[in-house]
């Protein structure tokens, strides 16, 4: 083989792998993305069904239930307009707390419960989560307008 | 007092940072010995000053100066002294100190260990880490001052996060910075190297120690931080895939990239303005790591600033970094030449198919890590992209990572025969297909990834011993002992280096296939079951520490009639931010860990209590430690003293000349 084919193949060699790499990551990136949906979206119905997403907002006072089993656990998620109810079983994080933030991830089930697969709260007893914040500024805007 | 000279410290080190980001420089364009000469004792200089402010702001956070906002807002007067000393990183504006001095640590040791270097070469690399350090402590001092003061003085501290205040946290922010900061020594060479248009083996000899001495830090660094998420979290998890975990792993994966460039570079002369890319690269991810954590703008363990302004500096540094340095090497890299040709088999070309993957792989889990902020920050709405997206990237690329990594020491370098190689390792090949298929045979639970997963690590296995036994019997010597003495040491820490991916893969694939985990409801006396071992609940006490109250649970593990061990799990509340903490407890095995947190009391007298059966997962950092500990063998190779010292004689024949 010639020196200038050889280097043809290398090249080519090499932009194939590079191709198909990407491609790869791109789809499964695709595939992957979880959206946030404050609790006001989900009521409009603008949230996905059979679909992986995320929700955020502030546990309702009050609202965290164990069912007889003490695992699983149900609460209210709220950004003070609208509220969802939300399905959980397993272990909370330490920093859950009602009345605090939170986000949670799972699937919508037909009944309008949030089947959460995943709870996250803060890190910090300072901090809350910007997803949280987000939809709790959501919902103080839009009642802000229509009390206009 | 103590603050306000640990200030003007900091001032001083910026001054001397100035002088050397200026001099050397001009020094060498204008080859003025007494010029270049400033380099060294202005490095030297600045870093005795950033270890003088560095122990006046330990000081106030061990004296307790709770006038000294930083203190107040990250310790407490009853936090244990090793907690004090390392809460002083725990926080933004000191970690930002720490990065400073890891910075001016590697830049010393640049002087120390650079005398058989040409002088112009050294004044260029010390004038651009001297360029980093300025912007860093600039940084420090316009927007995140970690001397600011608050009048009148705090009575009282607010103590250091919880999740902090663990031993493993003392070791893990160090280990990380000396290896983000590590790579900005092979930043500087490359930079340099640009300058002066000189890049060959001599030059790639020089950045090899460094890179790889930074790679072994970064490594343990990583290794530990998974540690600690797996013991301190509480749900025995080791890698997350978070942000804050991510920024740590993209340099490493081309800083792993820009290692075995560098070999290519220096054995055959090719892959040159690769590797200075990768250098550039490497530096710009573990600049674009730190703005991530520090920013604020993710949500984290890590995040501590929330002021705006301080993103914007990190943001602009990084942008002016990244675009003198992609500048630089635009108008210099096409001079720096091409290497020695290879053809399409041969070692150089499954090192470049590697170098690729690892960069694509890289780039993926930047654009999963900032995609999310960029859409945040336009204000197109918010994503996640979890561990999904990242394991459907990683499995598809890695594979043919680790397939090559170890075909490739088989093969020659420029030029080899494919059928013949490919019959060398075939029998290996197969073996470990069959090896993979077999085990998952065994195991309960198949799935494709643990076929896959066993495949590989058998692969990596038998491929090492094989590569060992060609080694040893391809050598001339009387016997045994002296075909292995006669194997350099960084030969050794390619194979240990490789073999520990192996065990890493072990790890990895056999807890994800096999962990189990159980939630149970438990009060004194009651028993649950799990992977063949039993938890008998022996009820909860008081067990209170010097800054939190803590409720311990003493479980019984047995497995039979055999008692394993006492696993004391405990939930704390920290006095000071009122923050509860659960703290696992873990009986560790080779073969595997049992786990066990306790969750909430629900009524009185019982709680719930995880356990978890983690099978294989200490592989996990054994590999992580066979890795790091390849990295040292690789820098103790014998030939980079050898030759250092002839370059010695080399230059000064020069300069006397």
């Amino acid at each position: 083989m010639k020196a200038r084919s050889k280097r043809l193949m290398l090249v080519g060699g090499g932009v194939a792998l590079l191709v198909a790499a990407v491609a790869l990551v791109l789809s499964a990136f695709q595939q992957n993305l979880v959206f946030f949906h404050t609790p006001s979206e989900v009521a409009e119905g603008k949230a996905p069904t059979g679909k992986t997403f995320r929700v955020g907002g502030m546990v309702e006072d009050g609202s965290i239930k164990r069912e007889a089993d003490g695992l699983t656990v149900s609460f209210v998620i709220t950004d003070t307009a609208k509220v969802i109810p939300v399905s959980y079983r397993g272990t909370l994080p330490d920093l859950f707390k009602e009345g605090k933030g939170a986000v949670v991830q799972g699937k919508l089930e037909a009944d309008g419960t949030f089947r959460a697969s995943e709870v996250l709260a803060k890190h910090d007893e300072n901090y809350m989560p910007p997803e949280a914040a987000h939809a709790v500024e959501q919902a103080s805007k839009a009642a802000a307008t229509v009390s206009q | 007092m103590i603050p306000e000279l640990g200030h003007f410290s900091l001032v001083l080190a910026l001054v001397l940072a100035l002088v050397q980001a200026v001099v050397p420089m001009v020094g060498a364009s204008r080859n003025r010995f007494a010029l270049m000469a400033v380099g060294r004792p202005a490095a030297q200089g600045q870093f005795f000053f950033i270890l003088v402010s560095y122990v006046c702001l330990t000081w106030a956070f061990i004296q307790s100066d709770f006038s000294v906002q930083l203190a107040a807002s990250n310790s407490h007067s009853a936090t244990p002294l090793m907690y004090k000393i390392t809460g002083v990183w725990g926080n933004h504006e000191g970690s930002l100190l720490l990065w400073a001095m890891s910075l001016s640590l590697w830049t010393v040791a640049v002087t120390v260990f650079s005398s058989h270097l040409p002088e112009a070469f050294v004044a260029r690399v010390l004038g651009v880490l001297g360029w980093v350090s300025v912007g860093f402590l600039s940084f420090l001092l316009v927007t995140s001052n970690p001397f600011d003061r608050i009048l009148p003085g705090a009575g009282e501290g607010r103590d250091l996060n919880p999740l902090l205040q663990d031993p493993g946290m003392i070791i893990h922010p160090p280990l990380l910075y000396m290896g983000y900061v590590g790579f900005s020594v092979a930043f500087a060479f490359a930079i340099a190297a640009l300058l002066s248009g000189r890049m060959d083996a001599a030059w790639a000899r020089w950045s090899r120690p460094w890179t790889t001495v930074a790679w072994v830090f970064l490594t343990a660094g990583i290794a530990v931080g998974s540690g600690w998420a797996y013991y301190e979290l509480g749900w025995g998890g080791w890698w997350f895939w978070d942000p804050v975990e991510n920024a740590s792993f993209m340099p490493w994966l081309l800083g792993t990239a820009l290692m075995h460039s560098l070999a290519v570079t220096e054995k055959r002369g090719a892959f040159r303005s690769w590797t200075v890319l990768l250098a550039i690269s490497a530096f710009s991810l573990s600049l674009l790591g730190t703005f991530i954590v520090r920013s604020g703008v993710i949500t984290s363990v890590h995040a501590f600033a929330t002021d705006p302004k301080r993103g914007l500096f990190i943001l602009a540094l990084l942008v002016i970094v990244i675009g003198v340095s992609l500048l630089l090497y635009a108008w210099r890299a096409p001079r720096l030449g091409g290497g020695g040709s290879f053809s399409f088999v041969s070692r150089e070309t499954a090192l470049l198919g590697n170098n690729v993957l690892l960069s694509v792989a890289s780039a993926s889990v930047l654009l999963g890590t900032t995609y999310p902020l960029f859409l945040d920050a336009l204000g197109m709405g918010k994503i996640s992209v979890g561990p999904p997206y990242f394991e459907a990237v990683f499995i598809p690329l890695m594979t043919p990572v680790v397939v090559l990594m170890m075909f490739g020491p088989f093969l020659r370098w420029k030029d080899d025969d494919l059928v013949a190689a490919v019959r060398k390792v075939a029998p290996t090949f197969i073996a470990s297909a069959v090896i993979g298929l077999g085990t998952a045979y065994a195991v309960d639970h198949v799935t494709w990834r643990t076929v896959l997963g066993l495949a590989l690590a058998a692969w990596v296995v038998l491929a090492s011993v094989q590569l060992l036994a060609v080694r040893i019997t391809d050598r001339a010597g009387a016997g045994l002992g002296a075909r292995l003495r006669s194997i350099t040491a960084s030969w050794w820490g390619m194979w240990l280096a490789h073999l520990g991916v192996g065990v890493f893969i072990i790890g990895v694939t056999l807890v994800g296939s096999l962990n189990t985990n159980l939630d149970v409801k438990m009060r004194d006396g009651q028993r649950a079951e799990l992977a063949g071992y039993s938890f008998t609940f022996r009820g909860v006490q008081d067990a209170d520490g010097p800054n939190y109250d803590a409720a311990r649970a003493t479980i019984d593990v047995r497995r039979g009639e055999l008692a394993i061990a006492t696993l004391t799990p405990e939930k704390r509340l920290y006095r000071a931010q009122g923050m509860p903490m659960t703290e696992a407890s873990i009986d560790i095995g080779p073969f595997r860990d049992v786990y066990v947190s306790l969750g909430e009391e629900i009524e009185d007298g019982t709680w719930i209590v995880s356990i978890y059966y983690k099978p294989f997962i200490s592989w996990i950092w054994l590999g992580c430690t066979l890795m790091a500990l390849g990295g040292v063998f690789a820098v103790a190779d014998r030939r980079y003293r050898r030759l250092a010292v002839r370059e010695t004689t080399l230059s000064t024949q020069q300069r006397t000349a």
